[in-house]
């Protein structure tokens, strides 16, 4: 009886329920508009989610250590921007290029590290708040503010080609979604961080090293950044020191619904990956229903307060049963020992 | 003599494992200061947090002005007469002396909405002044020394028209001149007719400040008497009078090589000059009351908190004591006395928690070898029978002292050669408490150095090799298994800064 509880409540507390959602509103939505299952925007809708989902996997191990990451919107800029410039200076290689945008990425997420691990500031919330605008304001700089275009077209090659007729930023996703689940739950360095986000000080006192820790994570959340910025860059054809603006906010959006925890130590690969794919199909089918961009601002704003209400609702549960069990636990015990 | 002002009667308080009140009664009378000791878990927090509203009792009842009151809150409490200084102090520290004193029930200007600060200034003057304080009410409360502090506090009590004022350990952060203003200002208020209760561990202050005094043991009353009919002695005598059972399975001891080595360890302003050594093949203890220095000790030694100067030697050679991570692969391991904040990850299962010590020895290749990391787990549960469904149950599922054995599963399968123990029973029922001894002589047999910090002196006694004492922050005592000074009453006077011959 009582495992089954809770084994009810494990299944429950992984992505079991947003996954339900994505299944449910694939049907509905098919059955309201024939064009949605169709082929060619089932790929539109899974390249128009991979952008997120590679920024919200980042956020997804910063998140987990109970840390936030702001300035990934702005790290997208940055590297396509940066990109653009040393195109502009004359860098034909399109491999030279592409690296120099995920150094970008390296270094931003060096710097968000330091500063929260090293100067000691009170929450990376400021950290990367800070960063976020110093780099919007870096990309327009070096940009001129004027969108560069012309690049040699493999370096669009990730944003825009198919393969085996699936976006190859899709198979991206999954590729990194698999390595990223693989460190999470099979390696030292994801246990680790699961252990600093769920309690940083038994960590430290288990002798793990926290710092370093949380450097690794702001560094992998500012490639993924980097990443997504190549992919983008590859869709729109174009760096622009004003794209990636409040992408942030999608990114921390598909973590939170796939079930991730703001406190740390709670959150999974495939609820964020299942988060990123539900807040595209509902920008997809809203659109293709005729809505207005402003109404799916407010559906989307309406399912990221649904999903945490219901994890809350569940946590409650969860500990409501477990509060019963100790009671029935503790009248039994009271009960031996007058019977003693 | 005064009018009672307030009573328990028959109190019970139990928590899941501990009875924490066991038929409690006491009078609290208007214009008497009434001292309130007993070792540490004896249940004075306890019946203080019954009095104030904070835990509400099993049975019994509390009388306050002669009629039977329930306390729904602490604010209920507050409202009837019932003031507490706690220990930590309730202050806002960036809130002025004023709003800190009318803090939750502030002056309003007649007829409006909008705060009459000149009226709260001017009462805040008032009620300073006449304790003999004189603060600028529009002063930040965290720029008062801490006797300042502790005045705004005992101010809101007077502001509140408190019939009762609750103080806990009031002086362990003053110092001389504070303590003898303090108490001149709690003689001045008795002698208004307010009612005080007062707890402390310091026996000479019940003596200068108090009355009456009661004595509580293992959530009993023992003892009520006007202080005059009672001396040091016979305090100590009451608060330690219970005898060893015959709880703990101690084992001879085959002391080996110095394992530990600690030289005139110090950090400032918590403790100094410690110096001691622990040998393999033995378990030391630390005796001591709360705030002794114990516990910061140790986690100096095991570079949780910063040390100033001194020395520590593991096996012979000296070590930085830099971070926890140090100290584990100089095998020192600790065990900490909190172990929801610092021992364990609750939310995250058996298996991980006991792994977290050794995850850099689980590797394969890249990836941790999850097989042989369950089945370290799955050992560990066996050996040390942790009760819980199975290793990947979250740990916040299991009851206390199954937690306290993962902490100890967590440390014992990475094989340090140190353990240290702080209050590595505390909470847990006597089953498990029987089982944790055991675990240390398991150790001690293997030949490892165990250390136990214990604020419960049988257990020290019953399980530990050599005693040390410590008091504000230092030695004070060193008695060994089989000394004539190896008994509770010696240990005691030593931890209470009396002095025993050496």
């Amino acid at each position: 009886m009582n495992t089954i509880r809770q084994k009810l409540g494990n299944s429950l507390s992984t992505s079991f329920g947003p996954l339900l959602a994505l299944i449910l509103l694939v049907v509905v939505l098919s059955c309201i508009s024939g064009r949605f299952l169709r082929y060619d925007n089932t790929m539109n809708v899974l390249r128009q989610s991979s952008i997120n989902a590679l920024v919200a996997l980042g956020m997804l191990f910063v998140l987990l250590t109970g840390g936030i990451d702001l300035s990934v919107g702005s790290t997208i800029a940055v590297s396509a921007c940066v990109m653009g410039a040393l195109m502009k200076k004359g860098v034909g290689n399109p491999v030279v290029l592409v690296a120099a945008g995920l150094v970008c990425g390296l270094v931003v997420g060096v710097l968000n590290g330091l500063l929260f691990t090293k100067a000691k500031l009170p929450h990376p919330f400021v950290s990367t708040l800070g960063m976020m605008m110093i780099l919007r304001g870096f990309a327009l700089v070096i940009t001129g503010a004027r969108p560069i275009v012309g690049f040699p077209p493999s370096v669009y090659w990730l944003g825009k080609a198919n393969v085996m007729g699936v976006p190859a930023c899709f198979i991206l996703v999954l590729a990194v979604g698999a390595v990223a689940s693989v460190i999470l739950n099979h390696t030292a360095l994801g246990q680790q961080i699961y252990a600093v986000g769920g309690n940083k000080e038994a960590a430290r006192l288990a002798g793990i090293d926290v710092d370093r820790t949380i450097n690794v994570v702001y560094i992998f959340s500012s490639f993924m950044a980097a990443l997504a910025g190549i992919v983008l860059l590859g869709r729109i054809s174009t760096a622009y020191a004003l794209s990636g603006d409040k992408y942030e906010m999608d990114a921390i959006a598909a973590c939170v619904i796939g079930g991730a925890s703001f406190n740390g130590g709670v959150g999974t690969v495939s609820g964020t990956l299942i988060g990123a794919l539900l807040i595209g199909v509902l920008r997809n089918d809203l659109n293709l229903l005729g809505a207005q961009s402003d109404v799916t601002q407010m559906v989307i704003g309406a399912v990221i307060i649904l999903a945490v209400f219901i994890d809350v609702m569940r946590g409650r549960t969860a500990y409501n049963i477990g509060r019963h069990e100790q009671a029935r636990a503790m009248a039994a015990e009271e009960a031996r020992h007058a019977a003693e | 003599m005064g009018k009672t002002v307030a009573e328990l009667k028959d109190i019970v308080k139990v928590f899941p494992g501990v009875v924490a009140l066991r038929n409690m009664s006491l009078q609290l009378r208007a214009g008497e200061i009434h001292g309130l000791v007993g070792e540490n878990g004896a249940g004075k927090s306890t019946l203080i947090k019954v009095l104030t509203g904070v835990h509400a009792p099993d049975a019994g009842t509390v009388v306050v002005d002669g009629a039977p009151v329930c306390f729904e809150n602490p604010l209920d409490a507050k409202r009837r007469g019932v003031s507490c200084v706690y220990q930590e102090l309730n202050i806002v520290r960036d809130m002025s002396v004023a709003d800190n004193l009318f803090l939750g029930s502030p002056l309003r200007r007649p007829n409006s909405r909008f705060l009459d600060h000149a009226a709260m200034r001017a009462q805040t003057r008032e009620i300073m002044g006449r304790m003999n304080q004189d603060i600028d009410p529009a002063k930040k409360c965290g720029l008062l020394g801490m006797g300042q502090q502790q005045m705004v506090e005992i101010g809101k009590a007077v502001l509140q028209r408190a019939k009762l004022l609750i103080l806990d350990e009031p002086t362990s952060s003053l110092g001389e001149q504070e303590v003898r203003e303090l108490f001149a200002i709690l003689k001045q208020l008795r002698d208004d007719g307010l009612a005080i209760l007062y707890v402390s561990h310091r026996l000479e202050e019940l003596f200068e400040l108090c009355d009456v005094v009661t004595v509580m043991r293992d959530a009993r009353h023992i003892v009520t008497a006007p202080v005059r009919d009672l001396d040091r002695d016979a305090i100590i005598s009451h608060m330690v009078g219970r005898p060893l059972d015959n709880l703990y399975p101690k084992q001879p001891a085959a002391p080996g090589d110095v394992a530990l080595r600690v030289d005139r360890l110090g950090s400032f302003g918590v403790y100094k000059d410690i110096s001691f050594t622990a040998r393999r093949g033995e378990i030391l203890g630390f005796a001591g009351l709360i705030g002794a220095g114990r516990t910061e000790l140790f986690r100096g030694v095991f570079g949780a908190d910063p040390v100033d100067e001194g020395e520590v030697a593991v096996n012979g050679a000296a070590v930085p004591v830099r971070s926890p991570k140090a100290a584990i692969r100089n095998g020192i391991a600790l065990l900490t006395e909190d172990r929801k904040a610092q021992g364990l990850i609750l939310s995250q299962s058996v298996n991980r928690n006991i792994a977290l010590v050794t995850l850099d020895k689980l590797r394969k290749g890249p990836f941790l070898d999850s097989r042989r990391m369950a089945a370290r787990s799955s050992e560990s549960v066996r050996k040390l029978n942790i009760k819980t469904p199975s290793i990947r149950e979250p740990v916040s599922q299991l009851s206390g002292g199954n937690q306290q054995k993962v902490v100890i599963g967590k440390w014992t399968s990475a094989d340090m050669d140190i353990y240290i123990f702080d209050e590595p029973t505390r909470g847990i029922d006597v089953g498990a408490k029987v089982e944790v001894y055991n675990v240390m002589n398991a150790l001690v047999r293997d030949g490892k150095c165990v250390i136990m910090i214990s604020s419960e002196l049988p257990e020290l006694l019953g399980m530990c090799d050599r005693i040390i004492v410590m008091r504000k922050g230092r030695i004070t005592a060193r008695v060994n298994r089989g000394d004539d000074r190896f008994n509770q009453e010696d240990i005691m006077k030593a931890a209470w800064g009396g002095v025993i011959q050496s």
